[in-house]
């Protein structure tokens, strides 16, 4: 499956949206832009942590899109993630085998590395990897009392999307308003 | 090393309203680490500060109201994530850094940051002060109050001598 169509089916769903910069934050945007959704322009890695912080700030849900390059940068967010992530924390790590913001360099879970392994390893209960989007939205259907990690398996196609027009600041500010809704 | 500044530390914390700390730990700051959990503060120790930083930030963007405690080598370890997530997003932070590196530094390892921090922090436009003695404790809490007030991240450096010389 395309990353685009695992973003999308995330989007569909009722919750908070942190997603990670480049071409997810980009195909996201270009999807359908909401003041929910937090798009992510620098300080690679950090997707998941910014979730966490998110999900044990206040109640809504919160899908935290990462990448397996991304993920790869913040290994140990795995471990806090295991200890600390509360219930409405769902980490969606799109493993499309490469760096596909910087011209498809391949990670090395092109080869020996098992992210759900690693995964479970940290300590985490709810890890599944899905193939296809009807498996990726059962799993998150079903995602009720403890954090998920899902690990979504895609090519490494990027659709043509422009870039972000919206200024950092407007994106916190709307999104900041967007929590404070309740 | 001197339970009453440890006290004072978590209390300004405390008292300036912040309700989420992510550590990563600092003999300087062990005390104060060891006390947090019996406050009502939330206590992440995080695997690395700029771990930490991307924690806070979710915090902020939640609605609550985070600091960073680490050692100045984290700062190194932190500075893309302070400034290509917190500062650009105008989120606030206020870092509480115990400073090795400094006059009577045993570990030699710790020099080269401890003689770097302040001006990585100039370079990054990040505002600082310098925490030495019990009374300079109204400039930790000015600090914070900028960071909240202002929607910046912002450091407290504590030296080594503020626990010293207290006794």
């Amino acid at each position: 499956m395309k990353r685009i169509e695992v973003i999308k089916a995330i989007a569909k769903r009722d919750g908070l949206i942190i997603c990670n910069l480049g071409l997810p934050s980009r195909e996201l945007y270009h999807l359908n832009d909401k003041p929910s959704y937090f798009y992510m322009l620098g300080s690679m890695g950090m997707a998941s942590s910014i979730g966490l912080g998110l999900a044990i700030a206040q109640k809504k849900r919160v899908y935290a899109i990462d990448g397996d390059g991304s993920l790869l940068m913040n290994l140990g967010s795995l471990t806090t993630i295991a200890h600390h992530a509360p219930h409405n924390y769902c980490l969606i790590i799109i493993n499309n085998e490469s760096y596909g913001s910087t011209g498809n360099q391949p990670t090395l879970t092109a080869q020996k590395t098992d992210l759900e392994k690693i995964a479970r390893g940290a300590g985490i209960s709810h890890v599944r990897t899905v193939e296809n989007i009807q498996e990726l939205q059962d799993t998150l259907d079903h995602h009720r009392e403890e954090p998920l990690v899902v690990i979504a398996k895609t090519d490494t196609f990027s659709a043509d999307v422009p870039h972000i027009p919206l200024l950092p600041r407007f994106i916190k500010k709307r999104f900041l308003n967007e929590v404070a809704k309740g | 090393m001197n339970p009453a500044i440890d006290d004072e530390i978590l209390n300004i914390l405390l008292e300036e309203g912040i309700n989420l700390i992510c550590s990563v730990p600092c003999i300087m700051l062990a005390g104060v680490l060891k006390k947090l959990d019996n406050t009502s503060l939330t206590h992440i120790p995080v695997t690395r500060e700029e771990e930490g930083v991307g924690i806070a930030a979710g915090i902020s963007l939640g609605g609550g109201k985070p600091a960073l405690i680490m050692q100045n080598s984290g700062l190194g370890n932190s500075i893309n994530a302070l400034l290509s997530l917190t500062k650009l997003y105008g989120l606030p932070l206020p870092l509480i850094i115990s400073q090795r590196g400094g006059k009577g530094e045993k570990v030699l390892a710790q020099m080269p940051m401890g003689k770097a921090t302040t001006n990585l922090l100039k370079a990054a436009r990040i505002d600082y002060v310098r925490i030495k003695k019990r009374e300079d404790f109204i400039k930790m809490r000015k600090m914070i109050r900028k960071a909240f007030g202002n929607n910046r991240v912002t450091a407290i450096i504590l030296l080594r001598k503020l626990w010293d010389e207290a006794h």
